[in-house]
This record gives structure tokens, sequence and C-alpha cells, in this order.
């Protein structure tokens, strides 16, 4: 077990090493930022001046050793354009994110989970047809397409809810946020559903699945003619086999809900790390950039690491098979 | 994706005979026969038809040219769908944009760019992850792991992450979203064809053409990769559906194709602007081009997915 928590462990730091290499090499190639902040008319010390103090006329490999240095010790350059640490920058931001996240995965599983075990029970009705259609658009759907048609429908014809923003924030242990308030939640509410669309979907299909699998079980069929109640052998003996694998999905799912939170962010202008990198993209800000995909690759090495340590104890299979090969 | 490409990848796979009972019938009517059963996968044919239509045909079809700034009036700008123009004398169908120019012809040129950019990028990504899944899958050993490695890790990481990093470094433009989109979605073929040619490998057609001393390539180009494409050709076409979708994303982001040629994505983008002031035309009409191009290739996808799928051969 601790060989293959190691292996993983040194797999994942490999992961990082060649990452950090690949996203500085390429964010080193998007455009000098003096050409941006600097006007093309300044004398030329002021230029260069500027270049010093931001390294870039430094060759690329030692500014990529520079890089590396500072990074150990937590600090990812300053953004060129706000000129504050870019790392805190972006930790300020990640609650928003995280919230949202977080919400999302709460609609993907009371939304996913129910529908999808009635469309696997009722199997060939309307209603679950119905259901297995709306999964299918959900998959199918351009993700932000929708979001704006929300936004057009519930906000902009029905005014029912709002689109932009946070709306009114509570602090809970230093951090801002918004399902505690009700202006927090009508702002919540429409983000975290267009993120969780995908999810919804996927959630679907993986309860029915497993659904139909299990519900001709032999024990399944035992505990009904044991005489246990239909809906007792539905919540406790169905509900707790096919969680499994929802719950290893939802598990990885994470990480692709805060890559796609970028898109829901911007189009709700929802304060959090996603709409701030593509701000930062678009004003060539490095630092940032760099800074937003060093966390956004941690936190995925870290979710995968997590699941596949997981995985090992659950199934051990799983290690033995690594140790092998 | 053309089902003809298909009916001879099914054909060189050699899928189990007609029986003898049957009226004979080539592959490829076999192949049609089975397509044409599902009602709804032929309205996805159809469709997929149509938008390919447009797309190729679009200056030829669309009733104004756009990007001709001659003719473009901006006393036309944000005219409601259905209302006429300044001069009284065009209806505009689906409205003007901000700067008077019919949604409807920049949506045919929008689907031309969108078609290309998805199209183009899939078939570059099919080549490349199939003949690195075939290598891996061939060779086996050190080869094979270290790309499923590396294909692997990439998996781990959302697609439009990927392309987003892409976009972030190479900057806006047709060529560069097309580049950006082979490399996020390359993994995805390169594993589907080394898993295919991993079972496909150890068959005696493959053990027999090594005894005949063919070469690496022969073998592997003649005779592994038609037994490969069923499942390939159900992936492309899901790929091609998803990589107008990221396209679309990525411009709707303002990362994507530039302003001068604007895809589905980037009218989206236009149009949003628009939205909050009740003009909803902008934004809806490239916005149900989209859709509706999505849901076609992903119906006709569906039902490869199902006759090509060996396990429910009849």
């Amino acid at each position: 077990m601790s060989v293959f928590i190691i292996r993983r462990l040194m797999q994942s730091l490999l992961v990082v090493v060649i990452m950090s290499f690949l996203v500085f090499m390429a964010i080193y190639q998007i455009g000098d930022p003096t050409d941006l902040l600097v006007s093309p008319d300044a004398p030329q010390e002021e230029i260069e001046r500027v270049k010093r103090d931001f390294g870039v006329d430094l060759p690329f490999h030692e500014q990529y050793f520079k890089f590396v240095g500072k990074a150990l010790q937590g600090d990812l350059g300053n953004s060129f354009v706000m000129n504050d640490p870019a790392l805190q920058l972006i930790l300020q931001k990640m609650p928003a994110t995280l919230e949202l996240a977080f919400s999302a995965l709460f609609l993907s599983i009371v939304l996913g989970i129910p529908l999808g075990v009635y469309a696997g029970l009722r199997h060939g009705t309307f209603s679950s047809k119905l259901i297995m259609s709306g999964s299918i658009l959900g998959f199918s759907l351009p993700t932000f397409w929708v979001g704006l048609m929300m936004i057009m429908i519930f906000a902009v014809y029905l005014g029912w809810l709002p689109s932009t923003g946070r709306g009114e924030t509570v602090e809970v242990l230093g951090i801002e946020v918004s399902f505690l308030t009700w202006d927090g939640l009508t702002h919540l509410f429409m983000p975290a559903l267009n993120l969780a669309l995908l999810k919804i979907s996927l959630v679907i299909r993986l309860a029915r699945a497993g659904v139909r699998e299990t519900i001709h079980m032999d024990y399944i069929k035992f505990a009904r003619a044991k005489g246990l109640a239909y809906r007792r052998v539905i919540l406790l003996h169905l509900m707790k086999n096919i969680m499994i694998p929802i719950v290893t999905v939802i598990g990885l799912e994470f990480g692709g809900l805060i890559a796609f939170s970028v898109i829901t962010e911007t189009i709700f202008a929802w304060p959090g790390m996603g709409k701030l990198i593509i701000e930062s993209i678009l004003l060539l800000d490095r630092p940032m950039v760099v800074a937003y995909l060093m966390i956004t690759v941690m936190m995925f090495i870290v979710i995968n690491l997590l699941v596949d340590i997981l995985y090992s104890i659950l199934d051990p299979r799983v290690r033995l098979q690594d140790v092998k090969s | 994706m053309k089902p003809e490409a298909t009916a001879e990848a099914s054909a060189g796979g050699g899928i189990a005979p007609a029986p003898a009972a049957a009226k004979v019938q080539t592959p490829f009517q076999r192949f049609a026969a089975d397509f044409l059963e599902s009602r709804i996968a032929v309205v996805g044919l159809v469709i997929t038809t149509i938008v390919v239509f447009i797309a190729i045909f679009a200056p030829l079809i669309a009733p104004t040219d756009p990007f001709d700034l001659a003719k473009v009036d901006v006393m036309d700008n944000l005219i409601a769908p259905g209302d006429k123009n300044f001069a009284g004398d065009f209806t505009y169908v689906l409205g003007t944009d901000g700067s008077g120019r019919d949604m409807l012809s920049a949506i045919f040129y929008g689907l031309r760019t969108s078609i290309t950019v998805g199209v183009s990028s899939g078939l570059i990504a099919l080549a490349l992850g199939m003949s690195v899944g075939l290598a891996a899958a061939y060779f086996g050993g050190f080869v094979d792991t270290l790309i499923m490695r590396i294909v692997d890790i990439q998996l781990s990481f959302p697609a439009i992450l990927i392309a987003l990093v892409f976009m972030a470094v190479l900057g806006p433009g047709i060529d560069k979203t097309i580049m950006a989109l082979i490399v996020a979605q390359w993994a995805y073929y390169a594993r589907t064809v080394r898993g295919s040619a991993l079972v496909e490998r150890r068959k005696e057609y493959v053990e027999a053409a090594t005894c005949l001393a063919l070469s690496h390539r022969r073998i592997v180009f003649r005779h592994l990769l038609p037994n490969c494409l069923p499942p390939l050709i159900v992936v492309a076409t899901v790929q091609t559906a998803h990589a107008i979708s990221l396209e679309a994303t990525l411009s709707f982001l303002g990362l994507g194709v530039p302003q001068t040629e604007p895809s589905l994505g980037m009218l989206i983008r236009n149009g949003f602007d628009y939205m909050h002031s009740h003009k909803y035309w902008i934004t809806f009409f490239p916005g149900v081009a989209l859709l509706v191009t999505i849901v076609g290739i992903n119906l006709v996808g569906d039902q490869l997915r199902d006759i090509l799928n060996p396990r429910l051969q009849k």
C-alpha cells in the first residue's frame, strides 16, 4: 500500500514539474508586456527600466529558474496590471469560485440522482424518456449559450433573478459567502445551475444505468421476497450499490467544474478566479496566467491523487496491477 | 462524417457476412438499411447535410455579404427580425446586428467558419491520435507505456482548460484555434484506437500477416487499421460536434477566431451586449444554429454507435 502511494506521489510530483515548465514556457511566448503597459513614445531608458523591473530582459532559462525558486517560496510574481502578488489576487477570488463549484456539485447530486433513479425504475415510460432526452440535451447544448438564454428569460424578460455579481455576502470564518443571504442565493442560483447542467446529465445517466443493472440482482429480489417495503429496498439496498460509481465520478468531475467555471463566471460576471483569468489573458497579464494555471494544475493533481488512493483502498486489484507493471 | 466512409470501413472490417437466407446485400446497403431504421437518426443526417451544404455554399445562398462594407448600411443597425431595412426594399428575416449586418447572412458565414474549424481540427486530431494510438498498441512495451501515460495525464484535464491555455499562449486566429483544438482532442482518438488495436492485434489475421513477413507499415495500415475504424468513426462524429462547441466557447470568451471572420460563437458574443436591452435576436439565432448543428451531428453519432457496435450486431 505505501509503495503504491509513494509511486503515485512521485508521479504527481513529476507531473507538477513538467507542467510548471510547460506552463512557463508557453506563457513566455505571450507578447512582451512592456509594449502594452508603456507607451511606445516613452523614452528608451523608461522602457529599459520597466523591462528590468518585470525581469523580462533576462534570457529564458534564467527567468524560469528565478520563477521556480520563487514559486517554491509561494511567490508566483506580481500582476503586471494590478501590481499585487498574483497568488494573493487569485486566492482572494478562490472562495467565490469554490462556492459556485460546490453549489453546482450540490445541485447535480440533488437533481441528478432522484431523476436518474426514477428514469431507471420507470424504464420505458414517457416520463423516463423525457428525463433521458433532457440529459442528452444537457450533454449537447453548449453550456455558455444555455447560460445566456437563462439570463435572457429569467433576468431580462421575466426579471425574476439578477444576472450579475454575487449579491449580498456574509463573512463566515473570514470568507465571504453568498449562500447565507436571500439576495446572495438569488444571485447564486442561475450560475450554479448553469455550471451544473452537464454534471446533472452525467449523474442522471450514471444513476439510471446503475439502477437498471442492480434492479435485477438476486439480493434485490431476495429483499423484496423477504417482505421488505419497496421504498426501503430502493432507498437502502439499491442506493448503496449504485452510489460507488457516482461518488467516484463526482469526485473526478469536481476539477472539471473549476475549469468550466471560467465560462460561467464570465457570463454571469461572478467575481471568481475564472473571470479574473479571462481578463488577465486578454490583458496579457503573464504572471496571473502562470499563477492561475499552477494553482489549477495542483488542484487537479491533488484531486486525481486522492481519487486514485481512495480507489486502491476500495479495490485492491488497482494497486496490485500497478506494482506489477 | 459521411456514411459512405463508414460503409467502406465496415466492408474492410468484414463484419459477419449477411445470412444466406437474406437477400444478397452489399455491405454498404446493409449499413444504409441499418442506419435508416432509426427515424431520428435520419433527421440528424438531414440536418447535418443541410448545415454542411450551407457552410460550403454560404457566399452563394446568403442574401447579403455581411463582410462587404460597401453594402452594409449603418442606418440598418439593430433591426428586429422580419422588419424592412431603412430604404424599405429588403426584409431582414432574422434582423440585423449592431453594425447593420443581416443576421441570416452572418449566421451562414458563421456556420462556414465554425464547421471549417470543427471539421479540420477533428480530422487532423484524428490522423494524429490514430497514428500515435496504433503505434502504442502495435509496438507495446516502453513506447506504449510512455504514450499512454501522456494520454492519461492529458485526459485528466478537461479539454476546455487545455484549449484555453493554448489560446492564451497563441492568441486569437482561425489557424491557432484549430491548433488548440487538435491539442485538446488528439488524446481521445489515441486512446480509442489503442483500445481496439490491442484487441485486434491478437487475432489470427495479424499473426498470418506477420508470418508472411509483411512490413510493419503494411500490417499496421492495411490490416490493423481498417479493423479499428468502426469505434474511431463514432468517436470522430461525437468529437467533431464537441470541437464545434469548444470553438464557439473559446470565441465567446474572446479567445477564438478574430472579429473579421466571426464564427457562431463570436456572433453570440457580439449579441451578448445587446441582450440586456431586449435585443434578443443577435444572440438567439446564432445559438440556435449552433445548437441544431451539434444536435444533428450527435444524432448521427448515436445511431452510428448503435450499428457499428459489434456487441449489438444482429
